[in-house]
């Protein structure tokens, strides 16, 4: 009789966690290395608040994919004017907000003259800057008039900074954020956790998961227990430094992909000697950039040559412009008259890639008679020191932002770099909307950068990413500062 | 004991108001936008300029620091800049995760030292005392972090008898929030038990020496008694300082090993608030931790009291 209970016993136990093993999971708890300091995309820089919300809560007219393209999003279709100039938005019909509120073109045109107003705190507040009027045709169209064509505007209304939010609930998102996304914000800890779950009734295609938790994990070396543990199952943004305590490991992924950060040791331009070319080509080629890599990123980075991303379809490899040449190197200093070398300071920011990049940089330079006093800055006191005041020699910086090479056109940015043939290049860019021209026009514009070498282009930021094995459908690659959880599902 | 206790409390508030000049004047030297920093650096100027009127920080220096003082007085610790909420409900939040922690830590340590540091006094020399002080010279070099991860691989990792860090927060229920607060508590404690252990041995030896201890061995009273009745009281004193002065260590610990277990305390706050430059959290939360320890060695001086009768006669 006891044996026969045992048996029915554990029989039961078998079936009960075998259908439990069918059913896959369906919450998620990922693993973020910095907590937002709120929850609205349209005040504020910090990535930390992208990567909760963009897509997941919030959307744009448009949103940007897993490989950096401009896909629909609230407007399903829309179309161009032959001068570039106008652009006509057909929006989807059934959408709500998470409050039940209807989503209309009142909402497109509220939160587009709100990004742009003479008081907005939108951190890319240029990007509306070509708008010059937004109308409401009728519930469903939108029509934005720009005051010249802007290459790029499909992609700026993608980014997080341009998501549509509502006007009754636009001022309190920073605490509660309120959006059009599948996933619906449920509740923050601070300094613990950001919790969301399935919005019901979504506009666009299902979600898999329900309930999804953003666990904020700051210190690297405690990522490594929290994902041994099981406690979290996701660390998109993993450092690089700890990847051969998992790699190995079948219980996990490891996904190497690219971002939008290019690594580059930035020179003022204008201060001397960096105002002389050959200075700046001594420099180039002192440095070897393999030797950066592997010290600064734990060899995973792309090295690059120019200012744009391998992964953009725009890219040229210019790796090869100034390679790794020591004698070279000293030539040119002879040329720029400062064949006895000279001293430095480089300013370096905390992260690690601009820590231990620096030190491999400093004792390369070194061997071509250049002395290099390494200053550590915290980030507060680069962005006013070396952005601001542009108090400084050579700084290392990763830009992360998507399609940015314009910044070296950008009167008064902080490396000082002014061209006029490059400028000229950026300007026709701005104004040009056909795929093919674009990429020619950035074609010969990343050629002028490396021969110029304002700055030393380093390396592309590696994305390196850690999750369960049995987890699908997270972005390998970063081409924004994102975590797209649309279409993340736990495998049978 | 009256004059004694008004004279403790005066030069603690004039501490606070000394503090409170030090920790407004360094911050506000320190270099770094606030504004700039939540905007980052591909902002406009104009953006900029728009958040700093929002914040009030094209106000004059000494205005703020009234402002920010008076508000200190009246319990309004202001706005924090990077979250946009009152500093109060910030604080209110963290207090209730760092607060527990370091009690139980205190507690904890406490309950290991003081039995350890008794146990060796009363066996100078023996095995037991060299081992147990050997344990404790370990306990004294190991850095806190590095244990910290230590018990997180064993009890954590291996054994998964604990979460590795996180805090579900006391709606959660006593005991998960409790489950997440013991390895941090152990992590803090041991390194405190150990010098609080050869504290409370050297001043146990020191009063063993005593001729009224050798008097009552003599009239036949039990060892037992002697060393925890007659002994330890009067060797209470510099074991009870060196527990105020651990205090503040305990309050500087959990910024470390709450960033190890990131749990969201008042020491991950400060540090946090500090990358970001959001000073208004990080004046404020200092000033809290001040007066705390102020408080604290107010406490520990009025101990000094209950232990030795001679300090309660009004002199």
């Amino acid at each position: 009789m006891r044996a026969w209970q045992s048996i029915l016993a554990a029989t039961a136990v078998a079936l009960a966690s075998s259908t439990m093993a069918m059913a896959a999971r369906t919450d998620l708890v990922l693993g973020v290395p910095l907590e937002p300091p709120h929850l609205d995309p349209t005040a504020g820089a910090a990535a930390a608040i992208d990567e909760v919300l963009y897509t997941n809560v919030f959307e744009g007219l448009t949103r940007i994919g897993s490989k950096g393209e401009v896909l629909p999003a609230l407007a399903e279709s829309w179309t161009v004017s032959d001068d570039g100039k106008t652009y006509t938005f057909k929006l989807h019909t059934g959408v709500k907000f998470h409050d039940g509120s209807d989503f209309n073109a009142d909402d497109v045109k509220f939160s587009l003259d709100r990004a742009r107003a003479e008081n907005s705190t939108n951190a890319q507040k240029k990007l509306f800057a070509a708008i010059d009027t937004v109308e409401v045709v009728d519930p469903t169209t939108v029509k934005v008039s720009l005051k010249h064509p802007e290459g790029q505007f499909l992609y700026n209304m993608g980014i997080g900074d341009a998501i549509i939010v509502a006007p009754e609930s636009a001022e309190t998102n920073k605490e509660k954020p309120i959006g059009t996304g599948p996933f619906k914000f449920d509740s923050w800890a601070k300094g613990s956790s950001i919790k969301l779950s399935k919005t019901d009734g979504y506009w666009g295609d299902a979600v898999f998961l329900d309930k999804v938790e953003f666990r904020i994990v700051p210190d690297a070396a405690a990522a490594i227990p929290a994902l041994l543990s099981g406690d979290v199952q996701a660390f998109p943004f993993f450092q690089p430094d700890g990847v051969s305590q998992i790699e190995g490991d079948p219980r996990f992924k490891v996904v190497i992909g690219s971002t939008e950060g290019e690594t580059i040791l930035t020179m003022n331009n204008k201060k001397p000697p960096f105002d002389k070319l050959e200075v700046r080509q001594a420099i180039a080629s002192a440095i070897d950039r393999k030797a950066v890599i592997d010290a600064a990123s734990n060899g995973l980075g792309q090295p690059i040559g120019s200012f744009m991303s391998p992964a953009n379809p725009a890219y040229v490899d210019l790796t090869a412009t100034y390679p790794h040449d020591v004698a070279k190197a000293k030539e040119y200093l002879k040329a720029a008259g400062l064949e006895g070398g000279f001293s430095a300071t480089i300013k370096l920011p905390p992260p690690s890639y601009a820590r231990l990049g620096g030190e491999v940089i400093a004792s390369q330079l070194r061997e071509v008679g250049i002395n290099l006093e390494i200053i550590p800055v915290e980030w507060a006191d680069w962005l006013s020191k070396v952005f601001t005041d542009k108090d400084f020699d050579l700084t290392i910086v990763s830009h992360t932002e998507a399609n940015d090479i314009d910044i070296f056109s950008r009167p008064g940015y902080y490396f000082q770099y002014e061209n006029p043939e490059f400028n000229k290049l950026i300007e026709e860019l701005a104004v040009t909307n056909d795929e093919a021209k674009r990429n020619e026009l950035l074609g010969s514009a990343q050629k002028i950068l490396a021969q110029d070498v304002p700055a030393v282009f380093l390396y592309e930021l590696p994305k390196v990413g850690v999750w369960d094995a049995k987890l699908e459908g997270l972005w390998d690659n970063a081409p924004i500062q994102a975590n797209d959880l649309t279409k993340v599902k736990w495998l049978e | 004991m009256t004059a004694y206790l008004l004279k403790r409390l005066l030069i603690g508030l004039a501490t606070l108001v000394v503090a409170s000049l030090v920790v407004f004047g360094v911050l506000e030297i320190l270099p770094g936008d606030p504004a700039r920093l939540m905007l980052g650096f591909e902002a406009t100027e104009d953006a900029i300029q728009a958040l700093r009127v929002e914040m009030g920080l094209d106000q004059p220096l000494l205005w703020r620091y009234l402002d920010w003082v008076g508000g200190l007085l009246t319990l309004d610790f202001g706005r924090s800049y990077t979250y946009s909420v009152p500093v109060i409900d910030l604080v209110s939040e963290r207090v209730v995760v760092s607060l527990p922690l370091a009690l139980i830590a205190l507690t904890l340590s406490t309950a290991i030292a003081i039995p350890v540091g008794v146990f060796s006094a009363s066996r100078r020399g023996r095995p037991a005392d060299t081992i147990s002080m050997g344990a404790a010279q370990v306990g004294v070099a190991v850095p806190n972090f590095w244990f910290a991860l230590l018990l997180i691989y064993v009890f954590a990792v291996w054994l998964r008898l604990v979460p590795a860090g996180g805090f579900p927060g006391w709606s959660a229920g006593a005991w998960p929030a409790l489950k997440a607060l013991m390895l941090p508590a152990v992590a803090l404690a041991l390194p405190q038990a150990a010098i609080l252990a050869r504290v409370t041995r050297s001043a146990l030896l020191e009063v063993l020496g005593e001729d009224y201890i050798r008097t009552a061995r003599a009239k036949g009273m039990p060892r037992r008694t002697v060393l925890w009745r007659h002994a330890l009281r009067n060797a209470m004193i510099p074991v009870l300082t060196i527990l105020g002065l651990q205090f503040a260590f305990l309050l500087a610990g959990t910024i470390i090993i709450e960033n190890v277990f990131y749990l969201p305390g008042l020491g991950r706050l400060v540090f946090q608030a500090i990358t970001q430059r959001d000073l208004i959290v990080v004046e404020s939360v200092v000033m809290l931790l001040v007066a705390s320890v102020i408080v604290v060695n107010l406490l520990v001086d009025l101990s000094y009291a209950l232990v030795d009768p001679r300090l309660r006669v009004n002199r």
